[in-house]
Formats: structure tokens, C-alpha cells, sequence
């Protein structure tokens, strides 16, 4: 219990810390300076030591960093907004083309003869257990200016195009990598749905569309829900995959995050507090999805 | 034709899902250091990588760590579901949720403050805080899986051991142990496999000297040309290959006795029936 209390809260607790903080200089008495004023005193005591030879461990600054309450950070993340609904709203395009490639795959999955059915399970995780930064370099060697996928266009006299450091790029690693967090949840909700209910609202005389919108969607609503999240929380909050496909050039709430902490604009209370409002956010995602399916959590069990 | 269509369908998303994969491996034997054009075949960089210190070392960091912490995970995590199992119904709702939330939380989330948790308690990033972390982020699979095993077990078998004279350590360890045990090999396993896997949280949670392989591996790519990440990748594919089959087949030799059983049941439930 304490392991949890430690590890789980404590952390939780530190990042609202430093969301709502920052360290500012002050005097001994805790007085305030201004950045300019503090910055004149350091130098002159640096002057001064260095004139005077003073070992190291004597030296005691006169201005010391202090940390106060402040919700600066907080308003601060305003004016990376237009970056969070970016990101926000590419991994709502990549969650929905998963959506609507995993779906009829899955389906077709789950009406297969038992021993294919494994097999083809196998063919959609296999790919999930390799390094995910392998899976998107992958990508790099496909995608780049004269990459394979170029060359191939070139051969018939189109091309080539810009297609790496696009935001397609980033969608598509992102589609790439989560595909199988879609298939997986829709898969083991589509097996419990018995081939006899299809059948009988064919036999009272449903139509395609009326089976699939009647039958097949609100009995595997569960795996939708969580295959949703399961896709859009990563989506959402990655670093690598924009790195690596986007170039840099379309920053993703991850990318943010990371540069804040082992960036270059290192700043760990801003940091915190984007964390914090990425957290929240997901959260309320979450309480959402959740109030959507309250009796049936097993779709998300296979994960 | 409605069968042949499907059939089209599925291997186009299979199609989408192995060519990068095979590209990679394709390349992997290819002579020249360009990613695209095809010189000859060659074995170099399978040599090379056998030669490159960091990866080696890196992919002993990983074993090392990803052993270290799934035990330790997996001690934790029983003893913590245990503890859930026997709390109140109020508290028990509340840590179950709380344990939840490295698995819900994005890792960079989980990533970011643990780092900050490490920096504050002036704990140097390096092995210890990538156990750590590891370890953090394994326990909620660990109780995820004995959880459901303790609600399956009996409470009164415990019961009758204890009234056939055990004491409750001995008790538990025969008859609890024994119950929840699957629980606590899949759990084991999801561990070993997540911190294997793991990059987002061990990059803000590593040092210098610490590398995990997949930390080798983003380093890698982010120099443009290195064909021993092609070589790398086309090892763990197979590794990963041979694993599943084994898994698969194993599974199917468990099968026919499954359905022998589920065929006794039925059998029986339909003579109670009659």
C-alpha cells in the first residue's frame, strides 16, 4: 500500500505542485527581487569572489531561488492552445480511421472458422510486440523524399511527393501503431455476438444495414468505447511518432511536455502544468466514455 | 463474392500492417548504407551488430531490469490485490481506482512525474530509478490479473483448511496460493513484456550510464543512416515469430481437452435438464 501511496499519489501530487508553482529569486529575508535586480547582485558577487579568491564553500550567495504559489503556468498554457487542439484533433482523425479500418476487420475476424480466428489474432499482434520506434523508423525508410513509396510513384512519372514532416505522416504513424489497440477490444466483444441473433433479424426480415445497425453496432458498443480509448489516449499524448514522422515542424502536446523537461525551453513547472491540463483532460475523456458503458468492462480486459 | 471481397479487405490491413516490417528486414541484408536502393546482399550488419557494445549492453540493461522489476512487481502487486480483496467496500472502490492510474494516465504523464519525484527526493536517475519505474508502472497489471482470480476462488476452501488444523500462513500458501496462482503467472508476464516494451516512461527516468535497448534503439534512429537498427529489428521480429508460435501451439495442445471438458458439461447440464 505504501509502494502505491509513494509512487502513484506522491508523483500525481508533485506534478499539481509545480503546475502551481515557480521558483522566483529573493533575498535572504525572502523578500522579492525582480529578475534584472537579482541577476546585477549575482554578477557583482561573482566579481567579488573571483577578486578575492574565495573557496568555494564559502561562497554564500545573497540571493536565493524561493518558490511561490502562482497560477502563471496554468494561464500559461493558453497560449500553447492552438498546439493541444492540434493534437487533440489528429488523434481524433487517426482514432476515427481506425475506427472504421478495425471495425469490418474485426467483424470478419470474429466469423471466422476457430483455428483461422487465432491465426489471424496472431497476425494483428504480432506487429503490437515490436519496438514501436522500430515500427515507426520503418515508416522513415517508406515515407522519405526518395523512399520506396516515391520511387514506386516515380516509375510511373508522378512525384515525388512531400509526404514525410506532414501532418499525414503523423496521423499515419499514429494509425500504424494503434491500429491494433482498435482490432483487439472490437474482436473479443464481436466473438460473444451468436451468428443465431444475426440470423434471426434476418429471418424477421432486417435488412444489411438494419442487422448492422441494429444488432452488431449496440452489441459491440462496449469494444467501441474502449478501443476508442484505447487508440486516442496514446494518440493524443505521444512525442516520438511526431518527432520521428512529423520533423519537428508539427508539434503534439507529448512534443511540448518533453521539451519543457528534457528540452531545450527547460521550464518543469510549465511542463507540470500542461502535464496537469493533459491529465485532466483524459480523465474527463474517460469519465465520459465510461458513463457510456457502465455495465460492461470486459472489452477492455484483452489489453 | 461477398467472401472474396472480405478476404481482399483483410489482406489489404494485413498488407498496411507487415510491409514496413518487411521493408525493414529486406534491408537489412541490403550492401549499401542507403535505405532504398538495392546494392547486393550482404550479413555485415548482423556481424556489426553483434560487435556494437552499446546495443549489447543496452539489451542486458533491459533483461536485467525487466526481470528485476516484474518480481518485485509481481510480489507487490499480489500482496497489494490481496489487501484490496479483504478492504471495505469503500476504500477497496477508491485504491482499485487509484491503482488504475498509471494504466489510464498517458505515460508521459506517469514519465514526467516520476521524474520529478526522483529529482525532488535527490535520488540520481540510473538503474535504481529505472527499477523503480518500472516496477511503478508493472503493479497495476499484476493486480489487474490476481483480482479476478481471488474473486473466482472459493472463500470456504481457505475456511476448510483452517478447520482441518492449518495454520493461515500455512493455509495460504496451499490454498490461496495455489487458486491465484495463473493470475500471478500472466501477471508475470504482462510485466516482463511492458518493461521490456517500455521507452516514454524510461526516457525520463534513465541516466546517462542506464541505456534500456529501446532508448538505444530512439538514438539510433535519430541519426539518419544506421542499418543495425534494421538488422536489430528483423532479430526481435523473429524472436517475437518463434515466441508466439510457441505460445499458439502450446495453447492448441491445451484445446481438445478444453472442449472435451465443455463437452462433459453440457452433456451433464443436459441430463439435469431431463
Amino acid at each position: 500500500m505504501a509502494w502505491m501511496i509513494i509512487f502513484m499519489i506522491v508523483p500525481l501530487l508533485l506534478i499539481a505542485v509545480f503546475a502551481f508553482t515557480t521558483t522566483v529569486p529573493c533575498d535572504r529575508d525572502g523578500n522579492r527581487l525582480d529578475e534584472e535586480e537579482a541577476a546585477e547582485i549575482i554578477a557583482e558577487e561573482q566579481a567579488y569572489w573571483e577578486e578575492n579568491e574565495i573557496p568555494l564553500d564559502e561562497r554564500e550567495s545573497a540571493v536565493v531561488e524561493k518558490t511561490i504559489f502562482t497560477v502563471q503556468n496554468i494561464l500559461e498554457v493558453n497560449k500553447y492552445m492552438p498546439t493541444m487542439l492540434n493534437s487533440i484533433w489528429m488523434a481524433l482523425v487517426a482514432t476515427l480511421i481506425c475506427l472504421l479500418i478495425g471495425y469490418p476487420l474485426a467483424f470478419m475476424i470474429s466469423r471466422m472458422h476457430f483455428v483461422s480466428q487465432k491465426m489471424m489474432l496472431m497476425l494483428v499482434m504480432l506487429p503490437m510486440w515490436m519496438n514501436f520506434l522500430l515500427r515507426t523508423y520503418a515508416w522513415m525508410t517508406l515515407l522519405e523524399r526518395n523512399g520506396l513509396i516515391n520511387r514506386f510513384f516515380g516509375l510511373f512519372g508522378i512525384g515525388p511527393f512531400e509526404m514525410i514532416n506532414t501532418q499525414g505522416a503523423v496521423i499515419l504513424g499514429m494509425i500504424y501503431n494503434y491500429l491494433p489497440y482498435m482490432i483487439l477490444p472490437l474482436y473479443s466483444v464481436m466473438t460473444k455476438i451468436d451468428n443465431t441473433t444475426i440470423e434471426a433479424a434476418q429471418d424477421l426480415g432486417a435488412g444489411r444495414f438494419n442487422v448492422l445497425g441494429r444488432i452488431i453496432v449496440p452489441l459491440s458498443a462496449p469494444g467501441i468505447t474502449s478501443g476508442i480509448t484505447a487508440v486516442f489516449i496514446p494518440s493524443v499524448s505521444t512525442f516520438i511518432i511526431s518527432r520521428m514522422l512529423g520533423g519537428g515542424t508539427n508539434m503534439l502536446i507529448g512534443d511540448l511536455i518533453d521539451l519543457q523537461f528534457l528540452g531545450n525551453a527547460y521550464n518543469p513547472n510549465l511542463g507540470s502544468a500542461i502535464s496537469l491540463v493533459l491529465m485532466v483532460f483524459i480523465l474527463l475523456c474517460m469519465s465520459i466514455t465510461n458513463a457510456f458503458d457502465n455495465e460492461d468492462k470486459e472489452g477492455g480486459m484483452l489489453l | 463474392m461477398k467472401k472474396f471481397s472480405s478476404r481482399i479487405y483483410m489482406g489489404l490491413v494485413f498488407l498496411f500492417l507487415y510491409i514496413p516490417i518487411f521493408v525493414l528486414i529486406a534491408n537489412s541484408f541490403n550492401a549499401s548504407k542507403s535505405r532504398t536502393v538495392w546494392t547486393g546482399f550482404t550479413l555485415d550488419w548482423y556481424v556489426k551488430l553483434f560487435h556494437n557494445e552499446t546495443i549489447l549492453k543496452s539489451l542486458l540493461n533491459t533483461l536485467i531490469i525487466a526481470l528485476i522489476a516484474s518480481v518485485f512487481a509481481t510480489l507487490l502487486g499480489t500482496l497489494a490485490a490481496i489487501g484490496i480483496y479483504n478492504m471495505k467496500k469503500f476504500t477497496r472502490t477508491l485504491v482499485i481506482n487509484i491503482s488504475y492510474l498509471p494504466i489510464i494516465n498517458p505515460e508521459i504523464v506517469t514519465g514526467v512525474s516520476l521524474m520529478l519525484l526522483f529529482v525532488a527526493l535527490h535520488i540520481e536517475l540510473g538503474y535504481v530509478t529505472l527499477i523503480l519505474a518500472h516496477i511503478t508502472f508493472c503493479v497495476p497489471y499484476v493486480i489487474l490479473n490476481v483480482l479476478p482470480k481471488l474473486r473466482q476462488m472459493d472463500n470456504s476452501l481457505y475456511e476448510a483448511a483452517l478447520d482441518l488444523g492449518c495454520t493461515p500462513t500455512l493455509a495460504f500458501r496451499k490454498v490461496v496460493i495455489p487458486e491465484i496462482m495463473p493470475g500471478i503467472m500472466t501477471g508475470f508476464l504482462m510485466s516482463i513484456t511492458y518493461s521490456i516494451d517500455d521507452f516514454v516512461i524510461s526516457y525520463f527516468t534513465h541516466g546517462a550510464t542506464s541505456q534500456t535497448l529501446p532508448i538505444t534503439i530512439f538514438s539510433m534512429t535519430r541519426r539518419k543512416v544506421s542499418p543495425e537498427v534494421n538488422a536489430l529489428s528483423a532479430l526481435l521480429f523473429v524472436a517475437i515469430l518463434v515466441v508466439m508460435i510457441i505460445m499458439n501451439v502450446s495453447e492448441m495442445r491445451k484445446l481438445p481437452e478444453d472442449q472435451r471438458r465443455r463437452a462433459a458439461k453440457k452433456a451433464a447440464k443436459k441430463g439435469g435438464c431431463a
